[in-house]
């Protein structure tokens, strides 16, 4: 069986799907911030796909666009996560409830 | 091959059209090298680098104004970004936003000790990428506007470091943030696919003359793209983040993301949906029809049943996103207009609302229950009228200039034949006046005495209570600028 760019694009909303499901499952914020990771590589897969597919190079260009604002990403995260943790050890996302209506 | 190597075609760059940015980006990068190097920076030195960095985007904008009035939108960087009325008229209102931010950030930072470097560079920084999103001509170059914009702002809503309220109000937003952006990344990556480019000129090319035989991807891009914008401006049901975020996070900080963000943010939705995607209205207005009645419905209701002023000015900011939407969704160049003028009103509304919260707030920022403003009106006469002043504004009482946005956004749905959606506008209008009159309620008629003491106001906060009051009431009154110049900025698409 052939594999064809529509087994790439299905792959990369599998792996979407699984990232936004467990973002919205997990507690652990470490795990919450994987799973956006997984979000934006799947997007990538997905950029890489249809470049190909069109022939057209600015799909893959899109891509180092996303792994670098990725990565600025995860250091601001890491950085809000880091001040959480210096004050409540062990945080998860269910124990922060002082803000609520 | 070897020949040509030498002269490498580089594109054509309209520096002129870049100045609001370059001194954003470069008064930011320069205070930030300034502060790492001199040991002691005068305490007042990043405020005032801040308002002159505003003040002069405010005056660079002015020559730019009428030169893309005269010469037409114009788009440069091989396509990928392009100066329009809309690009100057959002990048003028940015530069307003930023103005009133530093000058109640610098009285904040001082209220409550806070060193004080970072909130400015990372304001500068977040500006520059608002305004990187409303000169967008390219979806890459709109989602990296977007994400320094926001990530910016991650960081300024957790600076508060003694309130744990601040860290957490940063680590909803950045884990919202985050997911909201991968949804708008893979409604650009879909878009991609279904149209063969990023660009917007092209997309729009391309929409507009091919027929799609098979359109699957191509909806569920602009559905993507709906979503993560949608979670940028807090429209309902993507606004969980909002009432959170904005109690938790700074006041300054809150009146940024009140005044800038949703700022840029609609810049962006006008830019993709009606100006790109103009052409298949069809297939995008009924899904923005339903974020905007329940935008407006949601966050009118949900605002009544709030005791923290902090959370019910959120709901609030959430109502006027979907009156925002209201205007999207005409998709016409009269709803165009509408949206932008709102958002002019909506500026200086928000900033000032938000500066009398920064008052009230008193020192370590946790005085924002409806109790804190008992009897303000007898207490502080002036801080009562101007708070008065900017909440009948936010009513869209007539002879402020809330009452000329909301008229233009719900005309504008009237002419598109959209009568139910301007319908329950003008319903949830009534229902969000209620919320405002709870607040002048407790401000005039509750006795007031046992109630905590309100801090003098610091100067910077004056001026922006001063200057916002009086443009609301100038505006209310005289219309004609500021409806004349959202018409004159309604975006136009140039292909590079």
């Amino acid at each position: 069986m052939e594999v064809t760019v529509a087994w790439y694009l299905t792959l990369g909303a599998v792996l979407f799907t699984l990232g936004a499901v467990g973002l919205l499952v997990r507690r652990n914020p470490l795990v919450m911030f994987m799973c956006v990771e997984l979000m934006l590589n799947a997007v990538n897969l997905t950029f890489v796909s249809l470049g190909d597919a069109l022939g057209d190079l600015s799909g893959q260009v899109s891509v180092f666009f996303v792994l670098v604002v990725a990565a600025a990403e995860v250091v601001v995260g890491l950085g809000i996560i880091v001040a959480i943790m210096r004050r409540r050890a062990g945080a998860t996302a269910d124990d922060l409830s002082v803000l609520r209506g | 091959m070897l020949a040509q190597a030498g002269t490498v075609a580089t594109p054509e760059v309209l520096w002129w059209a870049l100045v609001p940015l370059l001194i954003l980006a470069g008064a930011a990068v320069l205070l930030l090298t300034v502060a790492s190097l001199v040991r002691r920076l005068p305490e007042w030195l990043p405020a005032t680098w801040t308002v002159v960095a505003g003040l002069a985007v405010l005056v660079s904008v002015v020559p730019l104004w009428s030169r893309v009035q005269d010469e037409g939108a114009r788009s440069f960087l091989a396509g990928a970004v392009g100066i329009d009325g809309s690009t100057v008229f959002v990048t003028a209102l940015l530069a307003v936003a930023v103005v009133a931010t530093a000058l109640l950030s610098r009285a904040y930072l001082t209220r409550e000790d806070l060193p004080g470097v970072e909130l400015y560079v990372l304001l500068l920084l977040s500006a520059a990428g608002g305004v990187v999103m409303a000169s967008a001509n390219d979806l890459i170059v709109l989602f990296l506007g977007l994400e320094l914009l926001s990530i910016a702002v991650y960081v300024m809503a957790a600076l508060h470091l003694r309130r744990i309220q601040s860290q957490e109000a940063a680590l909803k937003y950045f884990v919202l943030g985050a997911f909201a952006s991968a949804f708008l990344l893979y409604g650009i990556a879909l878009v991609y696919g279904a149209s063969g480019s990023t660009g917007l000129a092209r997309i729009a090319g391309y929409l507009s003359t091919s027929v799609l035989l098979e359109d699957g991807m191509l909806l569920a891009g602009f559905g993507l793209l709906l979503v993560g914008l949608g979670f940028k401006v807090a429209a309902v049901p993507f606004h969980a983040w909002a009432p959170d975020v904005y109690q938790g996070a700074p006041t300054p900080v809150v009146a940024w993301m009140a005044a800038g963000v949703k700022a840029a943010g609609f810049a962006a939705l006008l830019r993709v949906f009606v100006l790109t995607f103009g052409s298949w209205s069809g297939e995008w207005q009924p899904a923005v029809w339903g974020l905007a009645i329940l935008t407006v419905l949601g966050g009118s209701v949900v605002a009544v049943v709030q005791t923290d002023v902090k959370r019910m000015l959120a709901y609030s900011s959430i109502a006027h996103a979907g009156f925002l939407l209201v205007g999207v969704q005409a998709s016409s160049d009269r709803g165009t207009a509408a949206v932008l003028a709102y958002l002019g009103a909506y500026t200086l509304l928000a900033c000032g609302s938000f500066a009398v919260v920064t008052v009230v707030g008193g020192a370590g920022d946790d005085r924002h229950g409806l109790d804190a403003y008992r009897g303000l009106g007898a207490r502080r006469p002036w801080l009562a009228g101007a708070f008065a002043v900017l909440l009948l504004g936010q009513a869209g009482v007539p002879f402020t200039a809330g009452f000329v946005a909301k008229f233009g956004v719900i005309a504008a749905a009237a002419e598109g034949r959209s009568y139910a959606l301007a319908g329950v506008a003008m319903l949830a209008a009534a229902v969000a006046a209620f919320v405002y009159l709870r607040i002048l309620v407790a401000m005039y008629l509750d006795d007031g005495s046992d109630a905590a003491e309100v801090d003098p106001v610091p100067w910077g906060p004056r001026i922006v209570l001063a200057v916002s009051v009086a443009l609301v009431l100038f505006l209310g009154v005289l219309p004609g600028p500021l409806v004349d110049l959202a018409k004159d900025a309604v975006p136009v698409l140039v292909g590079g």
